[in-house]
């Protein structure tokens, strides 16, 4: 590893790990989920058989971590604009990541039933 | 940076002159990759890395719009996940708003994720033809996966069959 990666610690230093290691990931899912759009092209049978995988309660799972990297990157992403640009986010940036932790908290709260309940049924019975 | 006894080579003192004096109490400590007239490449790139770091934030701010809709659409709303197939992907795509809205975000996507790994690739990379690989690679899948996504959403058929 370079010298000097591991920075000063608290908030600022590990929002902005979070921020790359969620950024990484979405990246990558990206790149498959083109490439899973593009069998539309190919034949619908091709399209509904790839996205049956989407629908088991495994990926749902993985579906749900995907929400949580992209709700926490977007929620990060818009403390980084405030630091940027208000003259007074650097002095709030504390505040501002625990206000973002917050909403993220209740977002998944409310995307476990959207995202997960087919799963749950499934895995469960009715 | 300083004017007195202080070179421009970081902590070190080659010539053995002192590095503290009442002004600097402590070594001065360059920045980390500081273009040096020893680093390659050393012509001025103009604005590009304020641009880059520009279009980070707007593009930022539309994708938080573009991708919390698009999760909304297809993993919450009408039945979540279970309702996508390709009859759905076809009433989607009848309309021109859902096809600009779906190019908009695949290609502010790409570029604001393969900027964001450009970054990466160069601060954890350190020598220079694995940079130049890794960043050939990358540039390599974006643009394929930039053209492939195009392709799809202007070419898509919904009586392929």
């Amino acid at each position: 590893m370079p010298a000097g990666t591991l920075y000063r610690g608290r908030e600022g230093m590990w929002s902005w790990v979070a921020h790359r290691v969620t950024g990484v990931l979405i990246f990558f899912f990206l790149f498959v989920h083109v490439l899973d759009t593009a069998l539309v092209r190919v034949s619908p049978e091709a399209y509904d058989d790839v996205v049956a995988t989407y629908k088991t309660p495994v990926v749902a799972l993985l579906e749900y971590g995907l929400v949580a990297a992209i709700l926490f990157h977007a929620l990060n992403g818009l403390r980084i604009i405030a630091v940027d640009f208000w003259s007074e986010g650097p002095r709030y940036q504390k505040q501002m990541l625990w206000s973002a932790v917050g909403i993220w908290v209740v977002l998944m709260a409310g995307a476990l039933y959207p995202v997960l309940g087919h799963a749950f049924r499934e895995v469960f019975g009715s | 940076m300083s004017d007195t006894t202080l070179g421009t080579s970081g902590t070190g003192s080659p010539d053995g002159a002192s590095l503290y004096d009442r002004d600097h109490p402590a070594p001065i400590i360059e920045p980390p990759r500081q273009r040096t007239a020893k680093s390659p490449g050393t012509r001025a790139r103009g604005n590009f890395e304020m641009y880059g770091w520009l279009f980070m934030r707007l593009s930022g701010i539309v994708l938080v719009v573009l991708v919390i809709g698009h999760l909304l659409i297809q993993l919450v709303l009408d039945g979540g996940v279970s309702k996508i197939g390709f009859a759905f992907v076809a009433g989607r795509w009848a309309s021109p708003w859902w096809q600009a809205w779906d190019l908009g975000m695949l290609w502010l996507a790409m570029l604001h994720g393969t900027n964001g790994l450009r970054t990466v690739v160069d601060d954890y990379a350190e020598r220079p033809g694995t940079r130049m690989w890794l960043k050939g690679l990358l540039y390599t899948a974006t643009v394929f996966t930039i053209l492939l996504g195009t392709l799809v959403i202007f070419t898509f058929d919904p009586n392929i069959r």
